[in-house]
């Protein structure tokens, strides 16, 4: 690694003041919102266009050091970690849409933008961008496609990479490439479906076309209460099978009903577990599945059923689901989340050994997740002044996993690999799996530059420091689901 | 081939392999299956090998008819909402996903590539690998499945696949209005796409005298003729002169329309098929470069983000008309557009050849070239020795 000489190579490049090297600079990019990981990059830079992007990644190429491209660092799994002695390409001046096509329904970002700007852009014409992760007012679009980032309302109409169209990409050695284009339709392997997803171990998306939706016309939100969580589980079965099509399907337990109370003041009843389920869609469509879902419901035996008839009731609804995370951190000083993704049949399994898992350790989890696609969120809570708290906190959330995996499931359904949990992606895929995969990368990026040690098991370990809510969720600016 | 070992033999004796599924689309399965390489035909490896209701999910064989699986899939209210082509032609899953085809239904929810969560295939070295996972949701390792469609066979041979499904409608309604131009129509087109009514398909195709659009709704029955007379508003309410419009309500009348569009069975016999991706702004050009050629019949789909286009067939029998002015690999370059044959062959100008597109000179990829560095890199890792053909 030559990170001296091209530091050297970027000031010429970059002004002082996008060109950080003192600690005081660098400390800010030190972690993303999953602190337990903490790492010193040699240089931040920050690129006010495509071609500075582009010519840092030929240098890093050139002069053989690693880079991580940066969006708003609230990856969970240490995604956005800088690698020791690399450099961090940070992208977030590269914040403009450069064409809303509300004809064509589509709109080029750079990558940069953040995701709600897209739908707050597109507004005036009756369109939205679809995935709506809680982070969605601060993680820009770039983060999202590097973790095929999803959200609430992704049951209905998937993940980010269902929403991408096409991209223009800087490979790990700064060749820019185009991947899709703007129809819906393609020729030749998904390019853009393969880069979406790929944890940065790819390059730099420097352009990204988004596909725009039509507003739905309507919501209607339900609230059921049920007196234990295998009872919610089970309507969730019941309405999966009526052939309805939810929108979102969430659920949450008494720790995380009793957190969003505290948090929040949601005002939910109180009750073992909550369920939300709402539609959306045409008027006239959606009031006659809220009847039959309403049928549905009733036949689940809830304890208490609140419906959301204004659009301030369904805010409330959901102001309380989308604090509840954030505010479990407020229950202890710390605490890991996994979202690991169970075959949505085995639901009740996986939270029944959760629930064993956090007795035995003696450990309280609260659980908040994606109910309608098996998406857990096990909030494993642990204070880290404690000695070994962390450790036994991240051996509950190891076991986690591994039954997610053993129940035929995913570690991550939207959090991604990164750095956390590189040792987990082994256990879900095989020796042939792993292989596979290296050597893609090693042919798309042969000095293995780009994002070096995240996803793909590599050596060197990370130091471990503390574990605890993202800054701007401690203020309250962002919350998790 | 009739089971997965057998092909890994295949791959690691032979110096070059190319797949078949059943070649319902044969410009792009049998070309090969005449030179040197070895041809594998994966119709028998097929089968389903998990289909769970309750989870939305399934998975089967590469070699399983996409008509099979949706016979069953209908036995539980469940289907494929991306509308799989040419079923009744024998199409098989693992076909259409390598080819990547989408019908009709692709508007709604999205296309083969949002369903398709899982693949097991046999690389380049014989090894039959993984891909994604059994769950609606995962987002660990790369997306390999997203990265199979649309492959042709050039990557790997898919052996095993794992779909997601959606609950089936109800009911269907098809709203059909007639125009007299192309630019009435986009206008209507535009009003429809840009409004809040959720369509299923949106579909639309030059008749003998003007034009007409098809826009299909889904849903609860109870409510079914409400929201198809708010269509018709939204139709009728485009900026364009509108000849007359008619509901199709009648449950088997309506499916029948659509039915002949996922068969293909409006292309004229004797003539090849082209699937081209594009988006309406482009639509005019396309119309222009096309106009005086009789022979052209042609759909496009997916809110015009997608033509089929019948096209006349050089392989076909003596008696089928041949333009033989047109020169479709040229005119897709001009109009810096892509086609892939789907079932016959082009005529090719060899004058209108790039350089680097010399060697797929009877290849199914038409106009602009294919040429990707992110791509190549990927076929070199997963195909090091060239055994599947280059791209
Ligand atoms: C409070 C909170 C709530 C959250 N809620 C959700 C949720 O509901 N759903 C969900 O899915 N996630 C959620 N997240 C996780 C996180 O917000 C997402 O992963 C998000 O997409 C990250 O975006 P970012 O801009 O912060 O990216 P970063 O953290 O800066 O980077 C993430 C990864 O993307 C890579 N990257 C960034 N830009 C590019 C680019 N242009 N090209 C290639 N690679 C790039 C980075 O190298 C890194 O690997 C939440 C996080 C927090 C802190
Ligand atoms: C006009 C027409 C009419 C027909 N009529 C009839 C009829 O009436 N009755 C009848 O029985 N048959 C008929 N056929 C033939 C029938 O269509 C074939 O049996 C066809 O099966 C199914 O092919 P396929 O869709 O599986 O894809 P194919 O055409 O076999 O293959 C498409 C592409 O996918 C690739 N591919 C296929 N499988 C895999 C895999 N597993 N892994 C990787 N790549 C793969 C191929 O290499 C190729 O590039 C007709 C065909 C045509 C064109």
């Amino acid at each position: 690694m030559n990170v001296h000489p091209l530091i050297e190579t970027l000031s010429r490049l970059y002004d002082a003041d996008r060109l950080l090297t003192r600690p005081a600079q660098l400390m800010a990019y030190e972690s993303d919102a999953l602190t337990a990981f903490q790492q010193r990059a040699a240089a931040v830079v920050i690129p006010q266009n495509r071609e500075e992007v582009i010519e840092t990644i030929r240098l890093c190429h050139g002069y053989n050091v690693p880079f991580v491209a940066r969006g708003s660092g609230t990856s969970l799994s240490g995604g956005s970690l800088p690698i020791a002695d690399g450099i961090v390409i940070a992208l977030n001046r590269l914040d403009r849409i450069l064409r809303l096509d509300a004809a064509e329904r589509i709109a080029v970002v750079e990558p940069g933008v953040i995701n709600l700007k897209v739908s707050e852009a597109a507004k005036p014409y009756g369109l939205y961008y679809a995935p709506d992760p809680s982070s969605q007012s601060i993680c820009t679009i770039g983060g999202n496609v590097a973790f095929n980032s999803g959200g609430a309302h992704c049951l209905k109409y998937g993940m980010t990479s269902n929403h991408v169209l096409g991209m223009t990409v800087a490979l790990p050695d700064g060749e820019v490439v185009e991947l899709g284009g703007e129809s819906l339709e393609g020729i030749g392997p998904d390019l853009p479906g393969f880069f979406v997803g790929s944890e940065g171990l790819f390059g730099v998306a420097l352009e990204i076309t988004l596909r725009l939706l039509p507003i739905p016309q309507t919501y209607r939100t339900v609230l059921a209460a049920y007196d234990s969580l295998h009872a919610a589980g089970d309507a969730v079965t019941a309405v999966v099978a009526s052939g309805l099509l939810p929108g979102a399907i969430e659920i949450m337990d008494a720790l995380a009903i009793k957190a969003a109370e505290v948090g929040a003041k949601a005002g939910y009843p109180t009750a073992p577990a909550l369920l939300i389920v709402e539609l959306e869609g045409e008027e006239s469509a959606v009031e006659a599945e809220f009847s039959q879902l309403m049928q549905l419901i009733e036949e689940t035996a809830p304890v208490e059923v609140r419906m959301a008839q204004t659009a301030d009731e369904r805010a409330r609804i959901w102001k309380g689901r989308k604090a509840a995370f954030s505010a479990v951190g407020r229950l202890a000083p710390d605490y890991i989340v996994q979202d690991g993704v169970v075959p949505r049949s085995r639901l009740g399994d996986a939270l029944a050994e959760i629930d064993r898992l956090s007795a035995s350790y003696g450990i309280d989890v609260a659980n908040v997740f994606h109910a309608g696609d098996g998406n857990l969120h096990p909030l494993i809570l642990f204070d880290g002044r404690e000695e070994g708290a962390l450790e036994r906190a991240e051996e509950l959330a190891g076991e986690v996993l591994e039954l997610c995996v053993e129940l035929g499931g995913s570690i991550t359904g939207e959090h991604g690999v990164g750095m956390e949990k590189r040792a987990f992606l082994p256990k879900m895929y095989g020796p042939l799996e792993m292989q596979a995969m290296e050597d893609v990368r090693r042919s798309v990026d042969s000095k293995s530059l780009a994002n070096r040690g995240k996803m793909l098991p590599a050596g060197e370990a990370e130091s471990l420091t503390h574990v605890g809510p993202h800054p701007l969720e401690k203020a309250g600016v962002i919350f998790r689901e | 081939m009739n089971s997965v070992s057998e092909i890994q033999e295949a791959v690691q004796g032979a110096k070059s392999v190319r797949v078949r599924g059943g070649g319902s689309k044969p410009a792009l399965s049998q070309r090969d299956c005449q030179v040197d390489a070895q041809c594998l035909d994966l119709s028998a490896l097929k089968g389903v090998i998990d289909y769970q209701p309750e989870e939305y999910t399934f998975t089967a064989r590469a070699g399983t008819p996409v008509a099979e699986m949706t016979a069953l899939l209908a036995e539980k209210g469940q289907y494929l909402p991306f509308d799989p082509p040419l079923a009744e032609r024998g199409a098989t899953l693992g076909g259409t996903v390598a080819a990547g085809l989408s019908g009709p239904g692709r508007y709604r929810y999205g296309g083969i590539r949002d369903f398709l969560i899982g693949i097991r295939f046999v690389d380049g070295k014989g090894q039959e690998v993984r891909g994604g996972g059994a769950v609606v949701k995962n987002a660990a390792g790369f997306d390999f499945p997203k990265l199979f469609v649309g492959s042709l066979g050039r990557l790997g041979i898919l052996t095993e696949l794992t779909f997601k499904v959606f609950p089936q409608p109800s009911a269907y309604a098809t709203v059909a209005a007639e125009f007299d131009g192309l630019s009435d129509l986009l206008g209507a087109l535009d009003a429809v796409t840009r409004s809040a009514i959720d369509l299923h398909a949106v579909d639309f195709a030059p008749e003998e005298q003007g034009w007409t659009l098809w826009v299909r709704i889904g849903g609860l029955l109870t409510v079914l003729q409400e929201r198809a007379q708010a269509l018709r508003t939204v139709v009728s309410a485009g900026t364009g002169q509108m000849r007359s419009l008619s509901l199709y309500q009648d449950q088997e009348e309506e499916e029948g329309l659509w039915q002949t569009v996922r068969s293909m069975r409006w292309l004229t016999e004797g003539t090849g098929l082209v699937r081209i991706p594009l988006t309406p702004q482009r639509i005019p050009a396309v119309e222009e470069a096309l106009s005086g050629s009789q022979t052209a019949t042609r759909r496009y789909s997916v809110g015009g983000n997608l033509l089929w286009l019948g096209w006349p067939d050089v392989t076909a029998q003596a008696g089928v008309e041949q333009d033989s002015s047109r020169d479709l690999h040229g005119l897709l370059q001009e109009l810096g557009l892509q086609g892939i044959q789907l079932i016959g062959r082009a005529r090719r100008e060899g004058a209108n050849r790039d350089e680097g597109d010399a060697r797929d000179h009877e290849g199914p990829l038409l106009g602009r070239p294919l040429q990707n560095a992110f791509l190549r890199r990927i076929a070199a890792a997963l195909d090091p020795e060239g055994k599947f053909e280059p791209w």
